[in-house]
């Protein structure tokens, strides 16, 4: 009987993929790779086909190409029937509909949950509409910012130095733009790399003519009387006349349209199983709910079964893959979605890598290279296990620590390296901030294991 | 056009691609790459040898696109055909 019903999933089925990017658009090559042959749509708040973001923060502001040509390469002609443009803003679990902004109704057999995040805004609407006050995620602020940086700007002002705010302001030094960057920890990168490594990101930006403002906050923006940005007043009571600012204060999940809906989903993302099937708010595990790319969070054995929410692109890529491949498997056949956080970022010409989840670090060890050359291994402790690794200029290294990574390997490394220099003969406190104190763009956050979120309202049955 | 993505994740900077679509692909310091996302169809058969050449293939061209390459027909023929 089982597999009767799945044959005819296959065979007729309806498949609605909710977020039109990356995660989207890999899940639903893979259902048609797998054999699904019934009706797939795809749903996307943006009016364009998916594209890629990375480049939209490196290249595309560098004139290696344009923020609107970054199109996604397609595996396979996916058969979709597209609906670009119009938002998902409900969910009917009950009848198996997803809502659309335009008041149109989707049903469906299996739903794919891909809505990814978006850009935390400046928290103060009037000053975040001032004409020069930019956020960098989708294609159109790709294009206005780098529209506005070749006109030539006299001082940008960049909000946050987690990995976009620093790529930013990298793009900028590049073009010989001015630029400050204001950062309320004590250095760039702490909230996903730690103190240590923050320290050498930190001497990167000034070695390449970026005005670097740690430990402070914006206060306020100051727009003219045609109600263009001039300046921005900061919390030392210092203030900086600049015409163009970046609000670069990390994301926020795409979960606002499933409230009330019962899934679990929050400001933390939608709690998934292992096998991508969203919960409840109850905790249990839905059957026809799949969840995939940075609005997800799921347990990971490797981190102690939290829940990890990640801001991926690689993630975005394995999770969709195992979401779809298990949308048309049977519960024996179905997969576990483990794979080791990696990302990496590019920046004042220095390419950094990481794998595993450096955050859960307590201490670092520099097993390689040296960070005065900026060319260096760093590897993460936690509770005398390789946890995590970071590399500047020396990727080639990392595949080794994934391994270590994954094996549970002691920590610190109890063999000799290559390369290995004074500074690396000694972990030393991995620096991180107090997880209780958001940063920016932390890029890797464990959620604890709730699969409800906090904001979930509890009414006793039979009530 | 011919659409690509470079997986970065798996990219050490061999820079095979930036000598052979040195157009396409080019080395930003000593391991970063930069490439563009929308190479020109006359970068076809080079962005190709790139792709054979990549040692962690870390490069992906629209299938689409190769396939319209042959046949002499429009790339980017993927979003015509999905509505």
């Amino acid at each position: 009987m089982a597999d009767t019903a799945l044959d005819h999933l296959k065979a007729n089925g309806r498949i609605v993929v909710v977020g039109a990017s990356l995660a989207g658009l890999r899940g639903a090559e893979t259902l048609r790779e797998k054999g699904f042959k019934g009706s797939l749509t795809m749903i996307g708040d943006e009016p364009y086909e998916p594209y890629d973001r990375p480049p939209l923060s490196k290249q595309a502001l560098l004139g290696m190409g344009t923020a609107e040509g970054t199109a996604l390469p397609r595996r396979r002609d996916i058969d979709a029937e597209w609906r670009l443009g119009v938002a998902a803003s409900g969910l009917d679990m009950a009848a198996r509909r997803v809502k659309l902004a335009d008041g149109d109704e989707v049903p469906y057999d299996r739903l794919l949950i891909a809505t990814g995040v978006r850009a935390r805004p400046w928290p103060n609407q009037a000053e975040g509409e001032l004409d020069g006050v930019f956020v960098l995620r989708t294609r159109d602020d790709g294009v206005a910012l780098a529209r506005r940086l070749d006109a030539g700007p006299r001082r940008v002002l960049v909000i946050g130095a987690g990995f976009t705010g620093s790529e930013i302001a990298s793009a900028c030094r590049e073009r010989g733009v001015e630029v400050t960057v204001a950062e309320r920890a004590d250095a760039p990168l702490v909230g996903a790399l730690g103190g240590v490594i923050g320290a050498v990101a930190a001497e990167l930006h000034r070695e390449n003519g970026v005005d670097l403002r740690t430990g402070i906050m914006v206060t306020a923006l100051e727009g003219d009387s045609t109600g263009r940005v001039r300046a921005a007043h900061f919390s030392d009571g210092t203030s900086l006349e600049c015409d163009v600012v970046v609000v670069s204060l990390g994301a926020q999940r795409n979960t606002d349209w499933l409230a009330g809906s019962g899934l679990g989903a929050g400001p933390r993302g939608i709690a998934c199983d292992a096998g991508c099937r969203a919960f409840d708010i109850r905790g249990i595990v839905t059957d026809d709910i799949f969840v995939a790319g940075d609005v997800a969070r799921s347990p990971h054995p490797l981190f102690g079964y939290q829940f990890l929410s990640l801001e991926h692109w690689g993630n975005a890529v394995s999770q969709a893959e195992t979401a779809a491949h298990n949308m048309l498997s049977e519960s024996t056949d179905r997969r576990p979605h483990i794979w080791v956080p990696a990302f990496w970022s590019s920046q004042f010409g220095v390419s950094i890598k990481s794998v595993g989840v450096p955050s859960m670090g307590t201490e670092i060890m520099i097993t390689q290279g040296s960070r005065a050359e900026r060319r260096f291994t760093g590897v993460y402790g936690y509770q005398g296990r390789v946890i995590g690794a970071v590399t500047f200029d020396n990727s080639r290294w990392l595949q080794f620590y994934q391994q270590q990574i994954e094996a549970t390997a002691p920590f610190p490394p109890p063999f000799p390296t290559v390369d290995r220099r004074p500074e690396g003969q000694k972990p030393l406190p991995a620096d991180f901030p107090d997880p209780s104190v958001p940063t920016h763009g932390p890029t890797v956050t464990l959620s604890g294991y709730s699969p409800a979120d906090r904001r979930l309202t509890f009414t006793p049955a039979g009530h | 056009m011919l659409r690509l993505v470079v997986d970065l994740n798996r990219c050490q900077g061999y820079a095979q691609c930036a000598f052979l679509a040195p157009d396409v692909f080019a080395m930003h310091g000593d391991e970063g790459l930069l490439y563009d996302p929308q190479a020109q169809d006359a970068q076809r058969e080079r962005v190709a040898q790139a792709v054979a050449a990549c040692p962690v293939q870390a490069i992906l061209v629209d299938e689409l696109d190769m396939a319209a390459a042959g046949s002499g027909a429009p790339a980017a023929t993927g979003e015509a055909s999905d509505g």
